[in-house]
C-alpha cells in the first residue's frame, strides 16, 4: 500500500507526464506562460528540449500542438480550463478534434475552487465545451493516484483528449499505484441501494465521506465515480439507477452540459430515473477562500448528505 | 528558369485554373477568386518547390504546405490531381454529399492534404508547429503556409508569427495571397490589415514583396527563402483575384460564388484558348 498522499491533482499531472517522458520521447508538453501554476515546471525543469512555453497566446498553443502532433508527436497543451477549453475552443474544434489529431488539451484550475481569482477564471463549462466535440475523451481524474493513471491512458490513447485538472490540494482515497484505470470505464466507491450518487473529479471524494455518513445514519448510497466524462459508462450508470431508483449527481461545473446532463441523456435512453444535479446552478462564480466557495455552492459531503437525505424522503 | 521550364509551369498553372472552374461549376458553390489569385503559387510549390512525393503522402521527411486559406482548396486540389495525388474527376464531386474533397480541406480524407484547415487563422499556428517538430526533431524539411491577406486580421495570425520569429524558425515560409479582397470588399477598406510586410518585418521575418503571377519572381524568392537562416520567411505575392479569367478578375464578388453554365462556358473557353496559346508558342 502507497503513502497516503495530499496533492492537487495539477500537480499529479505535472509528476505523471514527466515519469512518462522518460520513456516515451514524443511527449512535449506546451503551455501558456502558466507553467508554475499548472505544473508543467515539473517537466520543464527534467526535459527543457521538449518544453515549449508558447507565452500567452492559448489558440495559438493550440494550433501549434495540432502540428506537432501531426508529425508523431504527442503533445500535452496545458493552460487554466477557461483558456484551453474556453477561449481556445474553436481551435480545439477544428484543428485537433476535425482532424483527430493525437493532442491532449489540459485545463487545469477548473472550476469554482480556483478562489480568490474570482469568477473570470473559475470555468465551470469546460466540460460542456469539450463534450460537444466528436470523438473527444473527457478525463476528469479524482485524486493523485488516478491522474497519474488517467496521464498514462491519455498518453497511451491515440486521439484527441481533454484532461480537467484541480487547483485544490487532495487527499488521495485510491491508496495503490497499481490502482487500475480504464478510460470510459466507471468506478464503483462505495456499494449501496437506497440511491446512487454519482461523481466526478474533486466531488467523488465529497460523495464517498457523505455515503459514509449517511451508512452511519442507516442510508444505503451508492457511489459511483466518473473519471471519464465521455466515452460515458451507460451500463454502469443504468445499473445503477434500475438497482437504486434514485440518481444524484454532482460535480464541479454548471448543471448545464457536464456530468449531470449527460447522465441525464443516459438514462432517458434506457431506464427513465429521478436525477437531481448537483453543480454550480447555471451561475457565475466569485472571489473567495476555495472550500469556503464549495461549501456556499453546496460542492460537499455536508451537502450531499442533507441532499440524499430529501430525495430519499419523496 | 530556363524558357521551357516556364512554359512548362504555366501551362500547368493554366489547367489549375481549368480544376477551380472545373470544381466550383460542379459544386454550385465554392471560392474561384482566391483559388484563380493563388494558382500559379499553387504550382510553383507542388511543382518546383517543394520535395513531395504523391506515391508517398505521408513521408515523414516530406515538405508540408498548410493551407491557412482553406476556402482556395480548389486550386489546391487542381494541384494535388494534376500532380498524381488522385484523380482529376475527383474535382467534379467537390463538395458533394460522400466526396473525398470536402469544401475546406480535409487531412483524413485527401490524400496530399498535411492539415484540415479552413477556419481562418489556425493553419498558420498548425505550419509553426510542423516547423517546431522539424527543428526539435533535426530534420530538414520545410514547412510552408498559405493565408489571404484579409485572414491576417485574426489575431492569431501575429500569435503565430510571433512565436516563429521568437523561435527562429527558418524552415518556415509564410507566404500571403495579396490580391486586394476580402468578402465585403477591398482589404483597405474593411479591415485594414496594411501594411502587411512592416507587421512581419516587426515579428522578425524576412519579408519580400513579389508579383505573385511572374514565375521568374516566384522563383527567385523561394530561393532566397532557403537561404535565410535565423529567421522564417515570409513571401507576400501581389496578385489579382480571379487571375486567368477575365470576368471574374478584380471582382470582389467572385470570391465564393460558382460560375452557371454560360459563365463556365466563356472561363473555360478563354482558359483553353490561354493554354493552346501557350502550348503553341
Amino acid at each position: 500500500m502507497a503513502e497516503m498522499v495530499k496533492k492537487a491533482t495539477r500537480e499529479s499531472f505535472g509528476l505523471a507526464v514527466t515519469e512518462l517522458a522518460a520513456e516515451n520521447p514524443n511527449i512535449v508538453v506546451l503551455d501558456a506562460d502558466l507553467a508554475a501554476a499548472t505544473k508543467t515546471e515539473i517537466f520543464k525543469k527534467a526535459y527543457a528540449d521538449r518544453f515549449i512555453d508558447v507565452g500567452i497566446a492559448e489558440c495559438n498553443m493550440i494550433g501549434i500542438a495540432a502540428g506537432l502532433a501531426t508529425t508523431g508527436k504527442i503533445p500535452f497543451a496545458a493552460s487554466f480550463a477557461m483558456f484551453s477549453a474556453g477561449r481556445a475552443f474553436e481551435q480545439v474544434r477544428n484543428s485537433v478534434g476535425y482532424p483527430h489529431l493525437n493532442v491532449k488539451v489540459v485545463g487545469s484550475h477548473a472550476g469554482i475552487s480556483v478562489g480568490e481569482d474570482g469568477a473570470t477564471h473559475q470555468c465551470c463549462e469546460d466540460i460542456a465545451l469539450m463534450r460537444t466535440i466528436p470523438g473527444m475523451v473527457i478525463l476528469n481524474p479524482s485524486d493523485h493516484y488516478e491522474m497519474k493513471a488517467a496521464v498514462k491512458s491519455a498518453a497511451e490513447y491515440v486521439g484527441p483528449c481533454y484532461i480537467r485538472l484541480g487547483r485544490l490540494a487532495v487527499e488521495s482515497f485510491h491508496n495503490n499505484d497499481d490502482y487500475h484505470f480504464e478510460i470510459g470505464k466507471g468506478i464503483t466507491e462505495r456499494e449501496g441501494n437506497d440511491i446512487t450518487i454519482i461523481a466526478t473529479g474533486l466531488m467523488v471524494s465529497e460523495a464517498i465521506k457523505a455515503a459514509d455518513q449517511l451508512k452511519k445514519e442507516g442510508i444505503s448510497a451508492r457511489v459511483l465515480n466518473i473519471h471519464t466524462i465521455k466515452p460515458l459508462d451507460k451500463e454502469l450508470i443504468w445499473k445503477a439507477a434500475k438497482e437504486t431508483g434514485k440518481l444524484i449527481t454532482i460535480e464541479e461545473h454548471n448543471v448545464i452540459g457536464g456530468l449531470g446532463e449527460a447522465v441525464c441523456g443516459a438514462v432517458c435512453e434506457k431506464c427513465p430515473v429521478p436525477v437531481i444535479r448537483m453543480g454550480v446552478q447555471d451561475t457565475f462564480g466569485h472571489s473567495g477562500p476555495a472550500l469556503d466557495l464549495l461549501e456556499e455552492f453546496g460542492l460537499c459531503a455536508s451537502n450531499i448528505v442533507k441532499v440524499t437525505k430529501e430525495a430519499l424522503k419523496k | 528558369m530556363n524558357q521551357s521550364e516556364k512554359k512548362a509551369l504555366q501551362i500547368t498553372a493554366c489547367k489549375v485554373r481549368m480544376g477551380v472552374i472545373e470544381g466550383t461549376f460542379h459544386a454550385k458553390s465554392g471560392h474561384p477568386g482566391g483559388s484563380l489569385s493563388a494558382a500559379d503559387v499553387f504550382t510553383y510549390l507542388y511543382f518546383k518547390e517543394m520535395r513531395v512525393n504523391p506515391k508517398n503522402p505521408k513521408d515523414p521527411n516530406r515538405d508540408r504546405f498548410v493551407l491557412s486559406k482553406g476556402h482556395t482548396c480548389p486550386g489546391l486540389y487542381a494541384a494535388l490531381a494534376l500532380k498524381g495525388y488522385f484523380p482529376w474527376e475527383e474535382l467534379k464531386s467537390l463538395r458533394h454529399i460522400g466526396a473525398m474533397l470536402q469544401g475546406h480541406p480535409n487531412m483524413l480524407d485527401t490524400p496530399g492534404i498535411d492539415m484540415s484547415s479552413g477556419s481562418l487563422g489556425q493553419g498558420v499556428s498548425a505550419a509553426v508547429g510542423m516547423a517546431l517538430a522539424g527543428k526539435m526533431d533535426k530534420k530538414d524539411y520545410r514547412v510552408y503556409t498559405l493565408l489571404g491577406d484579409g485572414e491576417t486580421e485574426e489575431g492569431q495570425v501575429w500569435e503565430a508569427a510571433m512565436f516563429a520569429g521568437h523561435h527562429a524558425l527558418d524552415n518556415l515560409c509564410v507566404i500571403v495571397d495579396n490580391n486586394g479582397l476580402q468578402i465585403d470588399g477591398s482589404i483597405s477598406e474593411v479591415g485594414g490589415p496594411d501594411p502587411i510586410d512592416k507587421k512581419f518585418e516587426a515579428f522578425r521575418f524576412d519579408v519580400q514583396v513579389i508579383d505573385g503571377h511572374d514565375f521568374d519572381a516566384l522563383e527567385r524568392a523561394f530561393n532566397h527563402a532557403k537561404e535565410v537562416k535565423g529567421k522564417p520567411s515570409c513571401i507576400i505575392l501581389k496578385t489579382v483575384k480571379g487571375k486567368g479569367v477575365s470576368f471574374m478578375e478584380n471582382q470582389v464578388g467572385w470570391h465564393g460564388k460558382a460560375p452557371n453554365e454560360e459563365q463556365y462556358q466563356t472561363a473555360m473557353k478563354e482558359l483553353k484558348e490561354t493554354l493552346t496559346g501557350l502550348e503553341a508558342e
